[in-house]
């Protein structure tokens, strides 16, 4: 507000400055994920639930013939897999956007968004944070599927680290976008119903494609045009050591609009912060 | 906000008086570039708010009315958190969190989850995590909202003393007639309008008043009980 000037500070800021606000953030997302346990403790269940029950149930009913990037025939347990990899990074995407609309709710947004480095880096790292909590929650399922004969091929363990990384990005970017839309915390539960049932569903984690054809070509479009399939078919690949291309350039390009839309969303001008109740007299 | 134009000198401190509605939390979140300005300008040491968010930013320290501290945190790691978002690395943040801590009395309680706080420290935890990226101004928004009289005291003496002995510049935004001192420079904030800026003394002075109280009536017209703050 003071019109003197005096002393002024050196302009602009350094790489370590931006590094060292990267660690910050993820180093308190980190933390709040290791205080709510049952957190991770549901994130695993879910996927858990599914592999154990729903694909024990459905081996029978469901054949899965041979498709790329599989060279045999495969179990159903094995086929979607890389559809549990990704709803947790579903999940995970929506439940950091809850965290965003929470925290805009209780003012701790404030914090974040008056920092002086760019608002678009400051959402890249919540967004490089919110991946990496999913990268945990992702190799944990992993070591669990392991005894239940989930078992890719060693390096499939290290290939599918870029693809993770990747997809988290998307998933996050599009949980980040909800967020800046979402008025009021209750209405997340619109989120569930509208967003990630229907991005799980109408994809290929549960089945594949030209099953979906056979059934429905409309259903099989609506799945074609899913990024969700995309970001699964990019992680099934990947697991097996496989590139998938057009999947990686679909995930890619589906990021950095879903990025774009959250950072002009969170743009001051739009006035972001009016949504919530803020708590001032405004 | 209608017209609103006044400066605050550095080293000084400025109380922003307005009953609830009056504007203060939305000049605040202008400043901040929490919402965007529309017309006009706003400069922090020269520094345009809207052409150099980053640079006015980095000058600027902000307690907000509603409480922004993380609860499940520790009192050090919201510090921390506070100052990795400056860009202050790790083992500065550290010399400064435990100087800012001691400076407030809490060093005792860096440990302590924030939630384990009474109001005033989280109060005064608020204030020293503003201080730490060393502003030149500090924005208060109601910082005494919901605290006792000791605990208002307390803090309303601790940011005098800033300005005092750190030469900070501050804006304190508050509804509460006994906040303010006749020496303070005041701006009374009116329905997004500023109705009076100058001296305390000045402005009752010209409104022909006998102390704020009454001087806040006649320049707003306000229904307000003058034996008592305001609500």
């Amino acid at each position: 507000m003071s019109s003197v000037t005096v002393n002024r500070h050196q302009s602009g800021f350094s790489l370590a400055q931006y590094v060292t606000c990267l660690n910050g953030i993820v180093w308190r997302e980190a933390l709040r994920f290791v205080h709510q346990r049952e957190r991770f403790v549901s994130a695993l269940v879910r996927p858990l639930v599914w592999l154990f029950i729903f694909a024990a149930g459905f081996r029978q009913v469901l054949g899965i013939s041979i498709i790329p990037p599989y060279e045999t025939y495969i179990l159903y347990e094995v086929y979607i897999a890389p559809g549990l990899m990704a709803m947790i990074q579903l999940f995970n995407g929506m439940q950091s956007s809850l965290s965003m609309v929470y925290d805009r709710e209780m003012g701790n947004m404030r914090t974040l968004l008056v920092s002086p480095l760019p608002r678009w880096y400051l959402l890249f790292c919540k967004l490089v944070a919110g991946t990496a909590v999913s990268l945990l929650q992702v190799y944990a399922f992993l070591l669990i599927a392991w005894f239940w004969d989930i078992a890719p091929p060693p390096i499939g363990y290290l290939t599918v680290l870029p693809a993770l990384v990747v997809s988290g990005l998307m998933l996050g970017a599009l949980g980040m976008l909800i967020s800046s839309g979402i008025k009021q915390l209750e209405n997340f539960a619109g989120v569930m119903n509208f967003v990630i049932f229907p991005m799980f569903f109408a994809s290929s984690a549960l089945y594949p494609l030209w099953r979906v054809q056979e059934g429905s070509p409309l259903l099989y479009y609506v799945c074609l045009f899913n990024p969700f399939t995309h970001a699964v078919e990019l992680i099934r690949f990947a697991l097996y050591g496989q590139m998938n291309w057009i999947s990686l350039a679909i995930v890619v390009c589906c990021t950095t609009a879903f990025m774009i839309g959250a950072i002009y969303a969170y743009d001051p001008s739009r006035g972001l912060v009016r949504r919530g109740p803020a708590g001032g007299e405004a | 906000m209608i017209d609103v134009s006044f400066a605050v000198a550095p080293a000084s401190f400025t109380a922003l008086l307005g009953l609830n509605g009056a504007g203060k939390s939305t000049l605040f979140a202008l400043i901040t570039r929490l919402f965007g300005t529309q017309a006009g300008r706003i400069g922090i040491f020269g520094h345009d708010i809207s052409l150099a968010p980053g640079e006015a930013l980095r000058l600027l320290g902000v307690v907000f009315q509603p409480r922004t501290l993380d609860l499940d945190l520790s009192v050090t790691q919201n510090l921390l958190y506070h100052a990795a978002l400056h860009g202050i690395a790790k083992r500065e943040a550290r010399l400064r969190s435990d100087e800012v801590l001691t400076r407030i009395a809490l060093a005792d309680r860096a440990g302590s989850k924030v939630r384990d706080l009474s109001g005033g420290q989280m109060r005064r935890l608020e204030i020293a995590r503003a201080l730490l990226h060393r502003p030149r101004l500090l924005l208060l928004d109601e910082a005494t909202v919901g605290l006792d009289v000791k605990a208002r005291a307390d803090i309303l003496g601790h940011v005098r003393q800033l300005v005092i002995e750190q030469d900070i510049g501050v804006l304190w935004a508050t509804h509460l007639f006994d906040e303010i001192v006749p020496g303070d420079d005041l701006v009374v904030l009116h329905q997004g309008r500023v109705l009076a800026h100058g001296p305390a003394t000045n402005i009752i002075a010209d409104a022909g008043a006998r102390d704020i109280n009454s001087a806040f009536m006649r320049l707003t017209g306000a229904a307000v009980d003058p034996g008592s703050p305001a609500p």
